[in-house]
């Protein structure tokens, strides 16, 4: 208000800087809701589950008292939670590698321009809009022992086993249902990243005799590892999230060998109302999530070819 | 490397000095062209089934009798179609009331983060103001976070309020909290991609910056929009977890909880009605997804998502 708004400069100037504080107020007025309802469902839900983790905390006998690290160290003698990580360990190890291969695989082949590929691609993405309750109760009903797939086997003169029954093999039924459902998501990421390589290089290298496993791993890898990247990290935090397959198709039998951490993380909580301990499993999760999201974030220098 | 290199220029000519490793496919004249492509269309075919049977058998065996969907080998088209199933379907559960809430649910969940998410995007992209960042990074912070890590004190939560058994926790947490984060996430992603002219333009016209953002760039984030609507709608509409922590009587389920409830009294599935359900269930969705395929997967692919 000292200068005199006689020059138009610097009349303009003060109105900018007044459009600028309002515009600032309304940035913060648009983020509020996001912001508000990430600290009341998101920050505090994170806090207060550190917090619980400190207590003794069972619903039915209305217990609450603080134990300090009592539940980390029951943790530590819980053979369960033991046997719940390493499944949870095979099932992510064999959904993460068995979901980007499948999907790499269908989207190269989906790239190749070749007739029915919109056909294709709709019916490998159609099982991700299907709810995975309703797909996991088809499976459930294909993997029973004289169910689809064993009639399937039948047909070719194997006799499949009684999949839901044994410890492996539930293991690996969990996981295959998993993946078809939804491997069509990663698929698409893979088919957008491999249609934005330039054709141009494909064919320099083509001229300079390089064959199609070549051009494969020397460029068309490189070229997709911002997508590998994601499509990684966005693969091992949802394999570690998996409970309705789990709940629906064998309740984490049979004996527990895919009771997954969190279906033992429900099950504390919501069958035994051991919410104090069912909040320390949930500080374990969340560690393991982030320590594997930066670990991939960390390594990306090594092999991701350019950054996102 | 250079080995390699040596080799692939040297393939014409063979064995020409110690080929590294046996490879006896470099040993034919290797075809110029690709594998043909009916043998790669027929991969496809043959990867096709483990994706298309499960939704196939669905529908045919919802039809059938609970002894004919239990054949071996089981019958690709029921011997008697009949849709006895389906009217069991709405006899054993308050199935239209399930339908209708998880109908309802998920489109207000959808609208509620179109409109968090767009705001938000739009004011990380497009605004400067104090904190920008770091407020960023508190939203952020949903997208590392599975549901189950925070469920213990969000049903504190919701229990305490006296919220338990109502469909409220179902529709106010997935807006404000972290499901919506990835939406927030896209749509900044877009809004950034959106040409500063058209921003100016609108001020010089006199528009403040809710004109801007509703009368110019809102309608311009139609594809993202698009993308936002169909995946939230999608993950509401196929949401597990949180109904069968919240909701406890049947007449508040939602549809994925629901169709576990089709059992007898010993807890066996009761087969056909259970499969009518799920067909139920979808092929709504599976209709809309084949008819509007190509924005359902582009959307998904071109947003944001690809970083």
């Amino acid at each position: 208000m000292t200068v005199l708004a006689t020059s138009p400069r610097a009349d303009r100037r003060q109105r900018r800087s007044a459009w600028r504080r309002r515009d600032a107020a309304t940035g913060l007025l648009f983020v509020s809701p996001a912001v508000l309802g990430s600290l009341a469902f998101v920050i505090a839900p994170l806090v207060a589950v550190v917090w619980f983790s400190l207590h003794e905390w069972n619903v039915l006998a209305a217990t609450f008292t603080f134990e300090g690290a009592g539940n980390y160290e029951r943790m530590l003698a819980d053979t369960s939670l033991h046997a719940a990580l390493v499944a949870s360990g095979w099932f992510s190890l064999g959904l993460v590698v068995l979901n980007i291969s499948l999907a790499l695989v269908l989207a190269v082949l989906l790239n190749q321009r070749l007739p029915g590929t919109t056909f294709f691609r709709v019916a490998f993405f159609s099982p991700v809009v299907v709810s995975i309750v309703a797909w996991t109760i088809v499976w459930g009903f294909l993997l029973q022992v004289d169910g689809g797939i064993n009639s399937a086997l039948a047909a070719v003169g194997i006799e499949g086993p009684n999949w839901l029954r044994g410890n492996v093999t539930a293991m690996v039924a969990v996981v295959v249902v998993q993946l078809f459902k939804n491997v069509g998501l990663n698929m698409i990421l893979f088919l957008s990243a491999l249609q934005s390589v330039p054709e141009e290089i494909q064919e320099a290298a083509t001229l300079d005799g390089a064959g199609p496993w070549r051009r494969f791993w020397s460029i068309t890898i490189p070229m997709i590892s911002p997508t590998l990247l994601l499509v990684s990290i966005l693969t091992v935090v949802g394999s570690l999230e998996t409970f309705a397959l789990i709940d629906v198709l064998t309740q984490g039998g049979p004996s527990n060998s895919t009771t997954v951490l969190v279906y033992y993380l429900y099950r504390q909580a919501f069958e035994f109302n051991e919410f104090g301990y069912a909040s320390a499993i949930a500080v374990l999760l969340f560690t393991i999530v982030l320590a594997l999201t930066l670990l991939q974030w960390q390594t990306r220098k090594r092999w991701v070819f350019h950054e996102v | 490397m250079k080995s390699d290199r040596t080799v692939a220029h040297d393939l014409p000519v063979p064995e020409k000095g110690p080929a590294p490793g046996p490879r006896p496919a470099s040993a034919a004249p290797r075809r110029r062209g690709r594998i043909r492509p009916w043998i790669l269309v027929a991969v496809m075919a043959l990867l096709a089934v483990p994706f298309l049977f499960p939704t196939w058998w669905m529908a045919t065996s919802s039809m059938k009798t609970t002894s004919e969907i239990l054949r071996v080998p089981p019958s690709i088209w029921p011997d008697a179609p009949s849709l006895e199933p389906y009217t069991q379907v709405f006899a054993l559960q308050p199935f239209a009331q399930q339908y209708w809430n998880s109908l309802y649910i998920a489109v207000i969940v959808t609208a509620g983060t179109i409109f968090v998410a767009s705001l938000a995007g739009y004011a990380f992209a497009r605004i400067q103001f104090p904190g920008a960042n770091f407020l960023f990074v508190v939203v952020l912070v949903g997208l590392l976070i599975p549901t189950e890590v925070t469920i213990v004190p969000l049903f504190r939560m919701v229990n305490s309020l006296g919220l338990i058994d109502t469909h409220w926790p179902l529709v106010v947490i997935p807006i404000l909290g972290a499901p919506s984060v990835l939406a927030t996430f896209i749509m900044r992603q877009f809004f950034l991609g959106l040409p500063g002219e058209l921003e100016e333009a609108g001020r010089m016209d006199g528009l403040t910056r809710w004109g801007i953002f509703w009368r110019i760039a809102f309608p311009l984030a139609r594809p993202a929009i698009a993308a936002v609507a169909i995946f939230t709608f999608l993950k509401s509409w196929n949401m597990y977890l949180e109904p069968i922590v919240f909701l406890s009587s049947r007449d508040k389920f939602t549809l994925p909880q629901a169709l576990t409830q089709y059992v007898d009294a010993y807890g066996g599935p009761i087969w056909n009605v259970q499969l009518a359900a799920t067909t139920l269930t979808v092929i709504p969705v599976l209709v809309v997804f084949v008819i509007a395929q190509r924005h359902f997967i582009q959307g998904l692919a071109q947003t944001g998502l690809k970083g």
